[in-house]
């Protein structure tokens, strides 16, 4: 996915129903045939563990990037009002920790949506001017996808894909080189 | 088809819909000409998009001393539209972060569009601030930056500083909230355009391809930002209400305005997502996706907050009597019969009156009811903002500096400029975007559409190869 200079041949099928792309590709797994990857115009629940995709590691990192915000929040004012300009406002304490909160509450959400929208977008290899690799105009539709790599395949295991697709009633069939 | 839905339950999605179905009802809009009535909206909107312009220019070019604001009331319409105008933005993402928390399917209906609005009711609402400040070239000061002005900072305790950050904070991140969800739906209509539209299309959907993994990570990161938006929107409003408990005035100097802000912005924000709902469900004959269910459940939350903000109105006058203490007394007293009492009625009738109507099933689910009433909360709302902050100063501590307000024709001309600027932004995303949610849409139609719920239910989704092999079990059970 991530080689956008390479061309890539694809054999595709395209079913109907998200429970028959759900069957076809349980049995694709259960004959060890290797799966590109499986399009949906919508997300749909329960396919994920059947592809064998892991759980998104994303929400790790929003973790991480609103702790960082946390903190850039909370030391900038703690380093602004106690080292670099202490002011004094109705005699309260430079160091006004409860009055910090809301400012290091925001910085919290902030880093840690605009870090997370980031790098899905960045490891998604999703960004604007970036050219869709679409296989089949109704996938964003009502198609549902699953494509096999078969750039350099012999006859035979084409065979085998094309009985693969028949065997679990893919409406349409077809190759295209993306 | 992971989850089991009582057959009970309401459908969601009506008129037996195949997912081709959706996707042509909820893209067409933006792809066929506009209709007339739109081209008389947008005028319309253009028109008075156009008078805030300049009313805007008039206000920089005389400076602020045009509008009717004075020494004792400086915080008057421009705070109350501000306030205002904050809390519609509420609703979009209350409906589309906190409604996906308690996993509320009906959201998917009224999801995207209630975001757009809280959108562009944010940039509404930043305007009032901005242009108060009067030399609103220097407006860049509000921000914390190294600057050769001493290094000057701005005031970190200030409530006033906490707005910059919660309300800019709010405005990117539902930005951010509301383009991630329109990603895949731009890629929809991108795969139906041609020529121009579809090169438009192509670059505002990032490539979007549907593929398996990039919608795990499309859910997880929408579940994350709901996650992060819930304990925002609140805050935001609770920050604007600072903005008045933490001042040392009497009326506004008190514990219960977080909460009752927070409510009334729910209040408020429902009230105008319903106005726009109903008028957009039957313009773009969205009926089926939008139903009288949808509006019905909108509606029970309308009845809910108006009832936590009149709870709210009348504690603080209780407790303004219990305190014994006459200053507060003075001050709430001033608040229901001071000189702009005819706001007080008008807040309470509008607000904590007028939503009780919905304990009735029959209005509830009017559609000519809910409209009325929709703009019945809107008014009040805005009357509620009105009377906690004109009111309160007209009567401030020295009986020699009391005023009176009443707002120049410049700030008349804001106001209903930025309903204009509102309008015009609305109208031109009714026609870039599908103003539902299609893939969200699709995703709950099995589980929540007709198809489930309805006859069809027995057949699985109009295949016939499959009825024998792949039923879900369930689906048998409950019909047994």
């Amino acid at each position: 996915m991530a080689a956008a200079s390479t061309s890539t041949k694809v054999f595709y099928g395209l079913y109907n129903d998200e429970e028959d792309l759900k069957d076809a590709v349980r049995s694709a797994k259960a004959q060890h045939l290797e799966i590109m990857d499986v399009y949906t115009p919508f997300p749909v629940h329960g396919l994920d563990p059947i592809v064998g995709l892991q759980e998104s590691r994303l929400h790790y990192l929003g973790f991480i990037y609103g702790a960082t915000g946390a903190l850039f929040g909370f030391l900038s004012m703690s380093w602004i009002f106690t080292r670099d300009w202490p002011t004094m406002f109705g005699g309260k304490p430079f160091w006004a920790v409860p009055s910090f909160i809301p400012i290091t509450f925001e910085m919290t959400v902030l880093f840690a949506a605009w870090g997370m929208t980031l790098t899905f977008y960045t490891i998604c290899g999703l960004w604007p001017g970036v050219k869709a690799k679409v296989l089949d105009n109704r996938i964003t539709d009502d198609k549902f996808c699953v494509a096999f790599d078969v750039t350099g395949s012999s006859e035979s295991d084409l065979d085998k894909l094309q009985g693969f697709f028949k065997s679990t009633h893919a409406s349409e069939v077809s190759t295209k080189t993306i | 088809m992971s989850h089991v839905v009582s057959p009970l339950r309401h459908v969601l999605i009506e008129g037996d819909k195949s997912y081709h179905n959706i996707t042509e009802d909820l893209c067409s809009p933006t792809e066929k000409a506009p209709t007339r009535e739109w081209y008389i909206a947008f005028l319309l909107s253009t028109a008075f998009f156009g008078l805030y312009i300049f009313t805007i220019v008039w206000t920089v070019w005389k400076g602020i001393g045009v509008w009717g604001a004075n020494r004792t009331i400086n915080w008057a319409w421009d705070i109350t539209n501000f306030v205002w105008w904050i809390g519609i933005g509420h609703a979009g993402t209350l409906i589309s972060a906190i409604l996906l928390l308690f996993r509320q399917r009906w959201r998917t209906g009224v999801n995207r569009a209630a975001e757009a609005m809280t959108i562009f009711a944010v940039v509404c609402a930043g305007q009032f601030p901005i242009f108060h400040m009067g030399r609103v070239w220097l407006a860049f000061f509000i921000f914390p930056f190294p600057n050769t002005r001493g290094p000057l900072w701005a005031n970190f305790n200030s409530p006033l500083l906490w707005d910059v950050f919660a309300i800019s904070t709010y405005f990117s991140v539902s930005l951010l909230f509301w383009y991630t969800g329109l990603v895949p739906d731009l890629a929809t209509v991108r795969d139906r355009a041609t020529g121009f539209r579809k090169k438009m299309y192509e670059y505002a959907s990032f490539g979007w391809t549907g593929s398996a993994k990039h919608w795990q990570r499309w859910e997880s990161l929408s579940l994350i930002l709901a996650g992060l938006s819930t304990p925002l929107v609140l805050s935001v409003h609770t920050i604007v209400s600072f903005d008045f408990a933490t001042s040392v005035i009497p009326g506004w100097h008190t514990t219960i305005f977080p909460p009752y802000f927070v409510a009334g912005a729910i209040f408020s924000g429902f009230a105008m997502v319903l106005t726009l709902m109903l008028i957009t469900r039957k313009v773009l004959k969205l009926e089926e996706y939008i139903t009288l269910n949808h509006i019905e459940s909108m509606n029970k939350v309308i009845v809910l907050t108006g009832t936590i903000v009149g709870v709210a109105y009348l504690t603080e006058l209780f407790i303004a009597w219990y305190s014994g203490y006459i200053y507060e007394q003075f001050a709430f007293y001033n608040r229901v019969f001071g000189v702009y009492w005819w706001s007080y009625f008008g807040m309470m009738f509008c607000n904590v009156v007028s939503p009780q109507l919905f304990w009735s099933r029959k209005i509830r689910r009017s559609i000519w009811w809910t409209f009325f009433l929709s703009i019945v909360v809107n008014i009040g709302m805005w009357f509620e903002r009105f009377v906690i902050i004109a009111t309160t100063l007209a009567r401030d501590y020295l009986p020699s500096s009391w005023s009176y307000y009443s707002p120049t024709w410049v700030e008349i001309g804001i106001f209903t400029g930025t309903m204009g600027l509102f309008f015009f932004l609305y109208l031109i995303f009714t026609r870039v975007a599908p103003v539902v949610a299609v893939a969200e849409v699709k995703s709950i139609l099995k589980v929540a559409g007709s198809q489930y719920i309805g006859p069809n239910a027995k057949h699985g989704h109009g295949h016939d190869h499959h009825d024998s092999k792949s039923v879900p079990t369930h689906r048998t059970e409950e019909e047994a």
